[in-house]
């Protein structure tokens, strides 16, 4: 049975990035908000504390911060042909769980989107034409440009501290950062973290033939800082330990550092952890939201009606949400129509690895997630793709997020995989070897898309989320180009030896690569090809947001979190000035 | 200002003239207020959870649990049906209608109260909503549950009376003193106590032990007390829980949550003030342990790898979010009951509006060992131009 609560103004299911920030920005204007979270309440000092949190077998090999399998997930077709099966065991991307969602794993690499990556469909026809577009690609505008999301960006920043050095500011250029990015209204709230010996190299090397290297943006501070909130982080101590794990040092940003202490002081926010929300509640005729029924661990069924319902869940799962609860028409490829599932896409990552004499010696445990040099002259569209025969790029650096003692274990090719000769070559290199990388783009296409799959279903007899997805010739061609390039700039560092992995054949769920799934519940500015308007809100059922990288139409060559905290803080900027003012659609379709 | 100004008039006149004005006026209950948040009532006269004032909070000391009355205007369950002279009488010499007062009512404190704040408190009281909740204070096991105990008690350590100014002393010092050692009672957790729970004569504010913490000296010695402060520092930590050296933590968390961070900042400042005035002499003339003594050396190698990474290569700390070590009083502290259990369980600041971060310190007792732990300390007791005794194992 499931027992009726008393109605708040908004509900959140999923207390993350987006759920925090939506939290606050509401909260702030008074209105009551339940979030409601399927995993536990988790704080720097009771969960990740400094004494234990850099425990690699803990939490990156047994992956204790993230969703467990067996409570949800997903299953996985490389094409409409085979028959999809369940993801038992994470691999490619990581599912995240609990309180601060994303945001207390991440690395913090807090990068913006290229002017011209929010009109990615008009800028390539616009340069290369129409026939310059692969047959079954489907990428398309956001609907909002950099230019009406730069204040966004710019609130996100300065709530996490981003340490970085500007490249452009109002459109003057700046010696040191990144030329290509768009306009900045202002500098990085702190300096750039400092460099370490591989990084510096590899900075040398790249102004050497030419390229401008900057300072990755990281959200791992480079001094204290207290944000617009009142709340401090601390410096970051290079230990290492950002990614699959959660910061012990108040150092990288993520809600616990940033928002949520705020959060749990205000009477009007409330947060019900270990919930799982079962599904969105429509009216009869389906055009609005009522709220969420979601089961407590008790396994107890409790209904939160909501005026406003606030879908902030991890990408995967916001697809899923929409359709369990019937928001929205589901995708079909066959005829290209609908929208839930629509323009699945992914990241394109790629590696060099390089081994040096022992008189390079690069102290790869001096390290954080987003520490780095990295050139942006083959992201987006800032170099000529004519001659090329792809479009769409991605930044490539030498970006030195960890020296961890199981994992970063870099061997030359040729290397024993186990045994006295590998550990030997493990003892001989773990010095002396760097990897480069490249951090591409993915575009979107007809035959990846996300649906309910037929077969299997949940612990609640839900039908699982089912994937289908594969690399497409536009995004192998680019990722060997990308990292023929970053080759080039490594080789320069002088190694002895020098190994390429660009991204080759099917897209493997078993192989980690990134958790930067996108797409699915799209934003656009036609109703046909996309579920959101410009202001995340539902076309469908108008007091529904949808926050998230759920939302993008494509992926671009960059770290998706700070265009996702963008977008959140322009909806919630949207929901306190307008809709609230005037409940209904933001945009008329 | 005002309202300072009339406090410290009724303050200097004894205020007995105020006691016959309007109980309903604006003035008199937002005063009263403002008392009942300098003398932190509602601290111990709130339950975890419940209604504000209406009592139920056990409060432990080192002679059983006792459990605060309600205070609310019920008239059953409550003070409803006290006489102001009761309820003076109350406060001011711990007599209550039916019987004796235990101290953990800090009558000792509150008998430095004019009758006219006393009664400005009441005012305010009487605003509150009634609330019946039958309290049975008195959960003391025998003989401490005797109540006639206390004439004896009162007759051996209380001295009854009103707070005197010193007219050669500043307004703000006046105030100060008043609040300190009347509503604010902070020697009652400042202050060492005898066997008998009373305070020891001669050690007003030098540090006391409650609860498992060590409430630290707080006048003006130079290495264990505020001697490192300014005014301005003792007001910034009272008003946010921190300053750039320290942050408040154990009960001191929970005093300015519901206290010093509620009261005006003259109010503050004149506390520090009078702070500042007092003490000042125990220049101490600790010699630092050498840093070639074997529990330095243990202590220095547990430092680099455990704290430096928050608390610096040289203790400096985070301003706003992690203390500095270098010039710390509590951390040069003669008694290390609260660094020991910092240590040991891990802490958690304050979280005030003004300083909402609310950093912890992790628990270290499950990490290090008894010698470790002790190395530890005594090595950050006597590094960076600290000094005090080393610790040893517990």
């Amino acid at each position: 049975m499931t027992r009726r609560l008393p109605p708040t103004d908004a509900v959140i299911i999923g207390l993350g990035w987006t759920g925090s920030i939506l939290a606050q920005e509401l909260t702030a204007v008074g209105l009551n908000v339940v979030a409601i979270e399927r995993g536990p309440w988790r704080d720097t000092a009771t969960d990740f504390p400094t004494t234990y949190a850099q425990d690699e077998l803990r939490y990156h090999i047994r992956h204790d911060l993230f969703l467990r399998p067996a409570q949800e997930t997903m299953t996985f077709r490389n094409n409409a042909n085979q028959t999809a099966l369940p993801i038992r065991s994470w691999g490619s991307f990581m599912p995240p769980n609990g309180v601060g969602g994303g945001g207390t794993h991440w690395n913090a690499e807090t990068w913006r989107f290229l002017p011209s990556d929010f009109r990615q469909r008009s800028h390539n026809i616009e340069r290369y034409g129409k026939n310059f577009l692969p047959e079954g690609m489907t990428i398309q505008d956001w609907g909002v440009t950099y230019e009406e999301l730069e204040p966004y960006y710019d609130r996100f920043e300065y709530l996490c501290g981003t340490s970085g050095t500007a490249g452009n500011l109002k459109g003057e250029i700046k010696k040191g950062g990144n030329p290509f990015e768009g306009p900045r209204s202002r500098e990085y709230p702190t300096p750039a973290q400092k460099q370490p010996y591989g990084p510096t190299l590899f900075a040398k090397a790249a102004i050497e033939m030419g390229y401008q290297p900057f300072p990755q943006p990281s959200g791992n501070l480079s001094q204290a800082y207290t944000n617009p909130l009142g709340v401090t982080l601390g410096p970051c101590t290079y230990c290492g330990f950002c990614e699959w794990f959660g910061c012990g040092n108040y150092s990288k940003a993520s809600p616990q550092t940033t928002i949520l202490p705020i959060l749990v002081r205000r009477p009007n926010f409330e947060a019900r952890t270990l919930c799982e929300v079962v599904k969105i509640n429509l009216d009869p005729a389906g055009k609005r939201a009522t709220g969420v029924t979601y089961v407590d661990s008790n396994g107890d069924s409790w209904e939160q009606p909501a005026e406003l319902v606030l879908l902030c869940a991890f990408q995967l799962f916001n697809v899923q949400m929409l359709l369990w609860s019937g928001i929205g028409k589901p995708y079909n490829p066959s005829t290209n129509e609908g929208v839930i599932g629509r323009n699945y896409s992914y990241q394109v990552t790629s590696s060099v690895n390089a081994f040096f004499d022992e008189d390079k010696i690069f102290n790869p445990f001096i390290s954080s997630g987003s520490i780095g040099m990295c050139v942006d002259d083959f992201n987006g569209d800032n170099f000529d793709h004519g001659k090329l025969g792809f479009i769409g790029g991605g930044y490539i650096g030498a970006v030195q997020t960890n020296g961890r003692p199981l994992q970063s274990t870099l061997t030359p090719k040729g290397t024993p995989s186990w045994g006295a000769g590998w550990k030997q070559a493990v003892k001989q290199h773990y010095l002396h070897a760097y990897q480069t990388v490249t951090h591409g783009g993915c575009c979107s296409y007809r035959d990846a898309y996300l649906d309910l799959d037929p077969t299997y279903t949940d612990a609640f007899g839900r039908k699982l989320l089912r994937i289908t997805f594969d690399f497409h010739e536009n995004e192998l061609k680019m990722s060997q180009h990308l990292t023929d390039r970053v080759a080039e700039i490594t080789r320069a560092m002088g190694p002895r030896q020098l190994d390429k992995f660009p991204r080759t054949g099917h897209y493997n769920s078993t192989i980690y690569q990134t958790t930067h799934t996108c797409g699915g519940v799209v934003m656009g500015d036609d109703p046909q090809t996309s579920a959101l308007n410009r202001y995340l809100q539902s076309w469908d059922v108008p007091n529904l947001f949808v926050t998230g990288a759920s939302a993008f139409p494509q992926n671009a060559g960059y770290n998706p979190t700070n265009t996702v905290a963008a977008l959140a803080f322009m909806a919630a900027d949207a929901i306190v000035n307008q809709y609230l003012r005037s409940p209904g659609p933001l945009v008329q379709a | 200002m005002r309202k300072i100004a009339l406090s410290l008039l009724l303050l200097i006149s004894g205020g007995s003239a105020y006691a016959e004005t309007d109980g309903q006026s604006f003035d008199q209950i937002a005063r009263g207020r403002q008392l009942a948040i300098a003398g932190d009532c509602a601290a111990c006269h709130t339950a975890s959870g419940g209604r504000p004032y209406a009592g139920g909070r056990p409060l432990e000391t080192p002679f059983g649990t006792l459990l605060a009355p309600n205070l609310t205007p019920d008239r059953e369950t409550g003070i409803g049906a006290w006489t102001d002279d009761e309820f003076v009488r109350a406060v001011r010499e711990g007599v209550g209608p039916r019987h004796n007062l235990y101290p953990a009512m800090p009558y000792p404190y509150y008998t430095k109260m004019s009758r006219a704040d006393v009664l400005a408190i009441r005012d305010y009281l009487a605003t509150l909503d009634p609330v019946s909740n039958k309290v049975v204070a008195n959960q003391l096991p025998f003989p401490y549950s005797i109540r006639w105990n206390m004439s004896v008690w009162n007759a051996l350590f209380f001295t009854p009376g009103e707070f005197a100014a010193k007219p050669e002393k500043s307004q703000e010092w006046n105030r100060g003193a008043y609040l300190v050692d009347g509503p604010a009672h902070c020697g009652a957790c400042h202050t060492s106590k005898n066997i008998l729970g009373a305070d020891e004569t001669g050690s007003a504010l030098k540090g006391g032990v409650l609860q498992g913490w060590y409430a630290p000296n707080i006048i003006n010695d130079s290495r264990d007390g505020l001697g490192s402060w300014s005014v301005d520092d003792i007001v910034t930590y009272l008003a946010t829980g921190r300053n750039q050296m320290s942050a408040a933590t154990g009960p001191m968390a929970e005093v300015v949550v519901d206290q010093t961070s509620q009261m005006s900042r003259e109010d503050l400042r004149a506390i520090a003030i009078y702070l500042k005035g007092e003490g000042g002499d125990s220049a101490s003339q600790t010699v630092p342990v050498p840093a070639n003594d074997p529990a330095m050396q243990i202590g220095q190698a547990v430092y680099a790898d455990q704290c430096t990474a928050c608390h610096g290569l040289k203790g400096d700390g985070i301003p706003g979010l992690v203390p500095t070590l270098r010039g710390n009083a509590a951390v040069q502290s003669p008694d290390v009951t609260s660094l020991r259990r910092i240590l040991t369980d891990g802490a958690r600041s304050v979280a005030t509006d003004a300083a909402p971060t609310g950093a912890a310190m992790p628990a270290f007792g499950w990490k290090l060992n008894g010698e470790q732990m002790a190395a530890v300390l005594t090595y950050i007791r006597n590094s960076w131009g600290n000094a005090a005794a080393p610790v040893s194992q517990p």
